[in-house]
């Protein structure tokens, strides 16, 4: 008799944690940015800032979800269903995928914000161990025997594409845009390549936590979080002569705003990515903001470098991706190689 | 003393591989989990477990294992009844697929979810139309937590059920008892310890569980996940000492499983010896 009270005791419970869990999410307005890897310091900042903003200009009080992983990875999840209500990822290329793939998002998109969707730029840099003791300045010294270069996996990664594509950027120029000199310096680049993380944290951990490695291509972002707060005078940073100009963009999730009814504040948390207080945020993060007076008063910060860009080199990401990423492109005929 | 037959230093070899491998597999992760863990000290430890995510990913954890432990010892004990007591057809094809969870990658059980109740998935537009959220939310990780945790139960209580023969509960049945009645007299409080030997398993595992879990659960922080996954974005935003703390807690639970595992044995010997 003990067991069979024991029993519906226990199903009672079951179904009770069954039927108010759900309910106890409910509440107040929630958005969920669905992001890359390396935003994760941006973004705590960020949000704060607009939920303080917000409360003061309407008086409502909103909350902010966060999710972080791979470019590619998190897109894959908001076409499988992941109910974001505005994506921040490394390239345009994965939201196109989401916008390709559902009816979530406009095939317009990038044109719908200023300067192609992305508040704020960045570029690929190189993270060395301290008094650089391989001698890297620049991409040359990468395919060097014995150096153990660090970089995520392009297929899964955005920054890992941005590096990539940098490195073929340098090649085409130094060789005079020939296609299989470029390829040959990229497949001796990731013949150095130990280990493919799947994303751009991920490196970084190998790198900085597990001591692999002699460099790491990295964002110029979170190259800055290494060696400014992480682990002080234990990195330097190594400006190559020639980097890629990378545009994270972001956009509104429209299906999933609609559904939600948060289209207005969604709307305002991308605005404000624009505004002085969003841009010096992301300044202070070691993104590059777009605005002017925030871009003079961070100067100092960044370094100058030559950019490309995809649009001039590659021919914009839908090609880029066709060429390089996709299954067979040159990222798997070069990884077979190895 | 006479079986001993191999010359001494053999006898040391043997015992000191066995020993250096289990000192360096075993022992040595789990100190270097508990030195990371109170690297920062005592005041950091618990206020590392007393962040909002932290208590979050905990509460998560805990309604996983809330659920998943009871439906899987329910199905747990209808199966091994059916599988012990009974013969039928398909016998020997349903516990096979009792034992699929266990041969399965968990990535592959996660995948499962998402094709099934993914946006592009099987159910996914009939649900979004009715707004009702399975994956990268609470019952995503719940089904995803009874998908692994399936045989656990089950598993246990087969060999037991067969141990014990079917005479009490025919004795039972000739002298008038219901098949429900023979049930909840005889056969349960036969296998009360297998029982629990069952759900200390079952439930060791619904906590661990990151694979299929992480496939599922979309990371979003506070509300979708679990304490393993929780362990891996401390451990990815740099914090070693947060995540190693967090990761004790998930080793203080093993250890706490292993001892309750084996209480339980201890008294199935006492009592097969009475």
């Amino acid at each position: 008799m003990r067991i069979r009270r024991l029993f519906i005791f226990v199903m009672t419970f079951v179904l009770g944690v069954a039927l108010i869990a759900p309910a106890m999410a409910e509440g107040k307005v929630t958005l969920l940015n669905v992001s890359y890897d390396p935003t994760r310091e941006f973004y705590q900042g960020f949000n704060k800032a607009f939920c303080d903003h917000w409360l003061k200009e309407t008086g409502t009080t909103v909350e902010v979800n966060q999710s972080h992983g791979g470019s590619g990875k998190q897109a894959r999840a908001v076409i499988d269903g992941l109910e974001a209500d505005v994506v921040t990822l490394a390239l345009a290329y994965d939201i196109d995928a989401i916008a390709q793939k559902t009816s979530l998002i406009p095939k317009d998109w990038q044109a719908r914000l200023a300067y192609n969707s992305a508040p704020y730029t960045s570029t690929i840099v190189f993270l060395v161990r301290k008094g650089n003791p391989k001698n890297i300045k620049d991409w040359d010294d990468l395919v060097k025997p014995g150096v153990a270069v660090i970089t995520p996996n392009p297929k899964t990664s955005g920054g890992a594409r941005w590096n990539y594509l940098a490195a073929w950027g340098y090649a085409l120029k130094k060789w005079n845009n020939d296609d299989n000199k470029a390829r040959e310096f990229v497949t001796a680049l990731f013949k150095n390549v130990p280990v493919l993380d799947s994303g751009a944290r991920g490196s970084t951990t190998t790198f900085v936590e597990r001591k692999i490695g002699d460099v790491l291509i990295a964002w110029e972002n979170e190259a800055y979080l290494v060696v400014k707060q992480l682990a002080q005078g234990e990195y330097e940073i190594v400006t190559p002569s020639l980097s890629i100009l990378a545009e994270p963009s972001i956009a509104l999730v429209d299906g999933n705003v609609d559904r939600h009814a948060t289209r207005k504040v969604a709307q305002a948390y991308l605005e404000y990515l624009y505004s002085p207080e969003g841009q010096e945020i992301a300044a202070k993060n070691y993104y590059r903001p777009r605005l002017k007076a925030v871009a003079d008063k961070y100067v100092s910060q960044f370094q100058k470098v030559e950019l490309i860009t995809i649009d001039e080199v590659f021919g914009g990401w839908q090609k880029a991706q066709k060429t390089h990423f996709a299954d067979q492109g040159t990222f798997d005929q070069i990884y077979q190689v190895n | 003393m006479s079986a001993r037959t191999e010359p001494r230093i053999v006898r040391y070899f043997l015992i000191s591989i066995a020993l250096a491998f289990f000192g360096l597999f075993i022992v040595l992760p789990l100190i270097c989990v508990f030195h990371n863990a109170f690297a920062k000290g005592w005041v950091f430890y618990l206020k590392t477990l007393e962040q909002p995510d932290a208590l979050a990913a905990m509460k998560m954890t805990l309604i996983a294992a809330a659920v998943a432990v009871p439906l899987n010892l329910i199905f747990g004990v209808a199966a091994s009844w059916a599988i012990a007591k009974f013969e039928f057809k398909g016998k020997g094809l349903l516990l096979s697929l009792i034992d699929l969870p266990l041969s399965v990658s968990p990535v592959i059980a996660g995948l499962i979810f998402i094709l099934l109740f993914g946006a592009q998935g099987f159910l996914g537009p009939w649900l979004i139309a009715h707004n009702i959220r399975i994956i990268f939310a609470m019952p995503g990780i719940i089904l995803a937590t009874i998908f692994v945790t399936f045989p656990m139960v089950a598993r246990e209580l087969i060999p037991v059920m067969k141990s014990q023969g079917n005479e009490e509960e025919e004795a039972a049945i000739t002298l008038g008892a219901s098949g429900w009645k023979t049930f909840w007299m005889i056969s349960v409080p036969n296998i009360r310890w297998g029982i629990l030997y069952g759900i200390i398993l079952c439930n060791a595992r619904a906590m661990g569980e990151f694979g299929a879990v992480s496939v599922v659960s979309g990371h979003i922080r506070g509300l979708t996940n679990t304490l393993p996954l929780h362990v891996e974005i401390l451990y990815n935003e740099y914090q070693s000492a947060a995540a190693f703390a967090t990761a004790s807690v998930l080793a203080l639970l093993a250890i706490i499983t292993l001892i309750a595992k084996s209480a339980v044995e201890a008294t199935i010997r006492q009592g097969q010896r009475q």
